[in-house]
């Protein structure tokens, strides 16, 4: 274990982070310009905090008592929060004038939710991962509803705040029965006796209890009812950032839950649980989007069944499959962020535009949209060489190495059935004709948000092993 | 007769009285000032148990937030209609009557039958040493600093929050 005033020097990312929250504020307190200025600073703060992050990997510690670790997964972690909200800030520099939050706070909570996102994934102690996930929580239920005159603004925030917070309250309640019983909040102390304490109805019900509420915040079902409304209703930005980063946030909680499971003893306790979970998220994310004619409302319902795709990999609870997770975390962000963003180009200004016969004949519009359009979605769809097959290559492979094979069946199923919605988008961009004539706009940091995550998308999928080496040198 | 047990009756007599005071009045905010007061005298009694931590969550938390959320109720609500409540239904009293009646017994039973404060085991006796500033400070302040300052922001993000959803003007 390092020295004490060197854990403090560990924590720079997060402390630069955390400085710039209140520079930000300061801008906009003592600049007539913060608007213009924090988009900015705010993607210099993003830039260097991920890129600083991938750089000391291999500072992999536990400091301050074991609470938290730095280096290692949790800074491959902070690599994919703050490239995400770095695409979604370039992203809303156009969009958000548009939209009618033209706030410097929208730019503030953004980076708080990124704080909570790197507190969540390096978390070691019950304590440290609860202070995070309300950070992150907080800011979304803010951000959801920032515009009070949207009538759907106001739905999607109070849907997503009383639903989140029932979530919160299960997470509470299963943390304090998991204190009660083992009387440690540290995860190592918990589980180094797992075996002894899960005789104890009380602990296995605490710890279903948190799982249930990690579950609602990857949205998967049965608690994925909150879904398609919250990011149909948001902001598309918003939309963009909660369905990718906020995911991977509770996904690096459930890695480190189940990961220090698997080092101290059996790693498929729950792994029924998680069967379950991604059967149902699977099958019924990818068929109800069949169905959808929003496209907001469709990526939502994919989002839904992506989130099944990775809890086969928490039901497979192996090295290989969490390393799969992670890979295919960083692919969904980026391939997410992507969709997003083109449709945060192409809508309306109240938002009209949402639906499929807006898409129709685009490649004759914008060829550049039209084209990556289509690349994302073959992405989503998980069609080589692009990031999304080796994600669930990886997920399905750990799911046959522990011996699920009939989950990953149900996998590869449900990725044909999802083929059917994502390749109609592109049906509709090149073969069908244009239904309504509008110009897109122009958006510089949209355009370039868009480059830089097909770029990462292609490299991801060209060049598989480079993250995945990565990753696995880190999953103990 | 030494210091403690002179503040130890002056508090618990405040702590009785101004909860007496708190049931009967008619007014329902001087109701919840008096519970306020009950409150403060608690904490007290609190510190003389050398339960350091308790005493001040129970003054910022209760006296603190809980009763400012009380006292914005009664002033936003009506509370005309509470009177009816209890003309018209003799049974809640007698209900009360018994319920109060039935912890009295309880406690009474506890403190001279069931004398906790003897045979404690060792955990428990470090359990209640745990509760002084000096130890929680510490933990707070070395291995738990990373939730610690996460809480400071959490808070600051929630005033932002608010304060954007709650502006009177859009600029």
């Amino acid at each position: 274990m390092p020295a004490n005033n060197y854990e403090y020097f560990l924590l720079l990312p997060h402390i630069v982070l955390s400085v710039g929250i209140v520079l930000s504020i300061l801008i906009e307190i003592f600049t007539k310009k913060g608007k213009e200025i924090l988009p900015w600073v705010s993607s210099i703060i993003f830039l260097f905090v991920g890129v600083y992050s991938l750089l000391t990997l291999d500072k992999n510690f536990l400091i301050f008592g074991g609470t938290v670790e730095v280096g290692g997964k949790a800074a491959i972690f902070n690599f994919i929060f703050n490239i995400a909200a770095l695409l979604t800030v370039l992203t809303s520099i156009d969009y958000i004038k548009k939209y009618e939050i033209f706030y410097s706070e929208y730019y503030i909570l953004i980076q708080s939710s990124v704080l909570g996102m790197m507190v969540m994934s390096m978390a070691h102690d019950i304590i440290v991962i609860f202070m995070g996930l309300e950070l992150m929580s907080i800011c979304f239920y803010v951000l959801a509803g920032l515009n009070r005159k949207r009538l759907s603004n106001n739905e999607a925030a109070l849907k997503y705040f009383l639903l989140g917070s029932f979530a919160t309250g299960f997470i509470v309640y299963g943390i304090a029965l998991i204190y009660g019983i083992t009387g440690a909040t540290s995860i190592q102390n918990i589980f180094e006796n797992f075996i002894q304490y899960s005789n104890n109805i009380l602990f296995i019900v605490g710890m279903l209890l948190l799982l249930i509420g990690f579950s609602f915040k990857i949205a998967a079902v049965p608690f994925h009812m909150w879904v398609p409304d919250v990011y149909q209703g948001a902001a598309t930005s918003v939309t963009g950032l909660m369905s990718t980063a906020g995911k991977a946030a509770a996904f690096s909680v459930l890695i480190i839950v189940l990961g220090s499971n698997l080092t101290y003893s059996s790693p498929i306790a729950f792994r029924n649980y998680f069967s379950i979970i991604a059967l149902l998220s699977t099958l019924i994310g990818s068929i109800i989007a069949i169905s959808q004619n929003n496209l907001k409302r469709m990526l939502a319902y994919s989002s839904i069944a992506h989130a099944g795709y990775m809890a086969i990999g928490l039901a497979a609870g192996n090295k290989y499959s969490f390393a799969g997770i992670v890979f295919y975390l960083a692919a969904y962000v980026f391939m997410n962020i992507g969709a997003f963003t083109i449709i945060s180009i192409i809508e309306g200004k109240d938002e009209t535009r949402l639906t499929l016969d807006s898409y129709a004949g685009l490649y004759k519009k914008n060829p550049f949209l039209a084209a990556m359009m289509s690349l994302f979605m073959f992405a989503l769809a998980g069609i080589p060489p692009m990031a999304g097959f080796f994600g669930k290559y990886y997920v399905f492979f750990g799911a046959i190495q522990a011996d699920l094979t009939w989950l990953a069946i149900i996998g590869v199923l449900s990725s044909v059935i999802s083929v059917y919605f994502y390749l109609r988008v592109i049906v509709y961009i090149y073969f069908m004709n244009e239904t309504e004539k509008f110009d897109i706009e122009k958006s510089l940091g949209g355009n370039l948000a868009i480059s830089l995550t097909g770029l990462l998308v292609l490299f991801f999928g060209i060049f598989p092993d480079t993250f995945m080496n990565l990753i696995t040198n880190f999953i103990k | 007769m030494n210091i403690e047990i002179i503040l130890f009756l002056i508090l618990g007599l405040v702590a009785a009285i101004s909860s007496v005071m708190m049931i009967t009045r008619k007014n329902a905010v001087i109701s919840a000032v008096f519970l306020v007061l009950n409150f403060f005298a608690l904490a007290g009694l609190y510190l003389l148990l050398n339960a350091q931590f308790i005493a001040v969550v129970q003054v910022i938390v209760y006296a603190g937030a809980i009763m400012v959320l009380f006292l914005f109720v009664l002033m936003l609500l009506n509370t005309e209609a509470e009177h009816k409540l209890f003309i018209d239904k003799k049974g809640i009293k007698f209900f009360a009557i018994f319920i109060a009646a039935f912890v009295f017994i309880e406690i009474a039973f506890l403190i001279f039958k069931g004398s906790p404060s003897k045979n404690l085991s060792p955990e428990q006796v470090a359990s209640i040493n745990s509760g002084t500033i000096e130890t929680i400070g510490q933990q707070l302040y070395t291995n738990y600093i990373i939730p610690f300052e996460v809480s400071g922001f959490l808070l600051l993000a929630a005033t932002i929050g608010a304060l954007v959803l709650a502006k009177k003007k859009f600029e």
